[in-house]
C-alpha cells in the first residue's frame, strides 16, 4: 500500500470487524511542529494484551486458532521508518485505538493519498455504523460527522447517485478549506 | 460553506432521490457487494469500488446498494465484487480491476447479463 489513506481504510476494516458501531478517524498534520499523525478508535469488542501482541509481531505468534493479518505490521514499519511508531491501546468490551505518527517532511513518508474516497467508501459501504472524521492542518480543524446526514436521510441508501456527490464534495471542500499553508 | 446551505441541499437531494427510488422500486433491489480485507484493499479494491460509485454517479442509476465486507478467504482472486439483482442469487467477481467494475456496473447491474469472462465460483 502506498498511500496512508489506503492503510486507514485498512484499519478501519478493523474496526468494522470487531464490531464496533462507533468509529472515529482523526488525522493531524503539522508542518510546525513536523509530524503526522493518525488515529483510528473505536468502540468494538478490544483485545488482551497477547492479542495485541500477536497482531503487531504475527510471525511470533503463538495463537493459530485465529485469523491474523498484515496490515498494522506493514503500517507499524512505515511509521519507524520516519521517525515516528505506533501505539495500540486496547480494552476487551471497551474498544480499541491505533495511532500511529511519522515526521511529516521525511522523504519516504507515503503521501495522504485519496483521503476523500476512503472516507466516502466507508460511510457509504458500512451504514450501520457511526463515522466521526476529524482533520486537523496546522491546529484548523476540519470534522465530519455522518449522523448529520443519516438523520437527515432516514432510511435512503448512502449509494444513491446525488449522495454520492454530495459526501464527495463535502469531505473534499471540508479537508480544503483547513488546508492552509 | 455554511451549514443551513449544506443542510438545504441535503434535503433537496433527499427529496429527489426519494421520487427516483419509486420509480426505480418495481425492478427491486440491487445490491453490489466490495470485498475490503487487508488483501483486497492491497489488490486495488478501493479503486474498484471508487469505479463502481463513479458509474452509478455518472450514468444517475438510482437503487442500487453498494456496500462493503472483509476478507472471505479468497485472497488470491482480489479484489472480490459480488452482485445480487433482485431474488437472483449471488454472482462473484474476481480480479476486479476499474474496468472490469465498469463492464460489471454496465452489463449485469444496469443491463441484468453477468460478465461471464470474469465469474468465480465459490467452493
Amino acid at each position: 500500500m502506498r498511500e496512508l489513506a489506503l492503510h486507514i481504510l485498512d484499519i478501519a476494516e478493523n474496526s468494522v470487524n470487531a464490531n464496533a458501531d462507533l468509529i472515529r478517524i482523526s488525522l493531524n498534520e503539522s508542518t510546525i511542529t513536523d509530524k503526522f499523525s493518525i488515529s483510528v478508535s473505536d468502540n468494538g469488542k478490544g483485545m488482551d494484551e497477547e492479542m495485541v501482541k500477536t497482531i503487531i509481531d504475527p510471525f511470533s505468534a503463538t495463537l493459530t486458532t485465529r485469523k491474523i493479518g498484515l496490515g498494522i505490521p506493514f503500517l507499524k514499519a512505515a511509521a519507524e521508518a520516519c521517525n515516528g511508531g505506533m501505539t495500540i491501546n486496547s480494552t476487551i468490551n471497551k474498544g480499541t485505538r491505533i495511532s500511529c505518527s511519522f515526521q511529516h517532511s521525511h522523504m519516504d513518508r507515503m503521501p495522504l493519498g485519496d483521503i476523500v474516497n476512503t472516507i466516502t467508501m466507508l460511510v457509504i459501504g458500512y451504514p450501520d455504523i457511526h463515522w466521526i472524521f476529524r482533520y486537523e492542518f496546522n491546529d484548523n480543524l476540519f470534522e465530519f460527522d455522518d449522523e448529520f446526514f443519516k438523520s437527515e436521510l432516514g432510511d435512503l441508501p448512502l449509494s444513491e447517485p446525488s449522495l454520492i456527490s454530495f459526501l464527495r464534495s463535502h469531505i473534499q471542500e471540508g479537508i480544503a478549506s483547513v488546508k492552509i499553508y | 460553506m455554511s451549514t443551513v446551505k449544506t443542510l438545504e441541499d441535503l434535503k433537496r437531494i433527499r427529496e429527489e432521490a426519494i421520487e427516483k427510488r419509486k420509480a426505480k422500486a418495481i425492478s427491486g433491489e440491487v445490491q453490489v457487494i466490495v470485498g475490503m480485507g487487508t488483501c483486497g484493499i492491497a489488490a486495488g479494491a478501493r479503486d474498484a469500488m471508487k469505479a463502481i460509485l463513479d458509474v452509478i454517479e455518472i450514468n444517475n442509476l438510482s437503487g442500487i446498494i453498494v456496500t462493503q465486507t472483509g476478507c472471505i478467504g479468497l485472497c488470491e482472486k482480489e479484489p472480490i465484487v459480488q452482485v445480487v439483482l433482485g431474488e437472483q442469487s449471488k454472482v462473484t467477481y474476481g480480479k476486479v480491476t476499474p474496468e472490469v467494475a465498469i463492464k460489471i456496473m454496465k452489463e449485469h447491474v444496469d443491463g441484468g447479463k453477468p460478465v461471464q469472462s470474469h465469474v468465480i465460483t465459490l467452493t
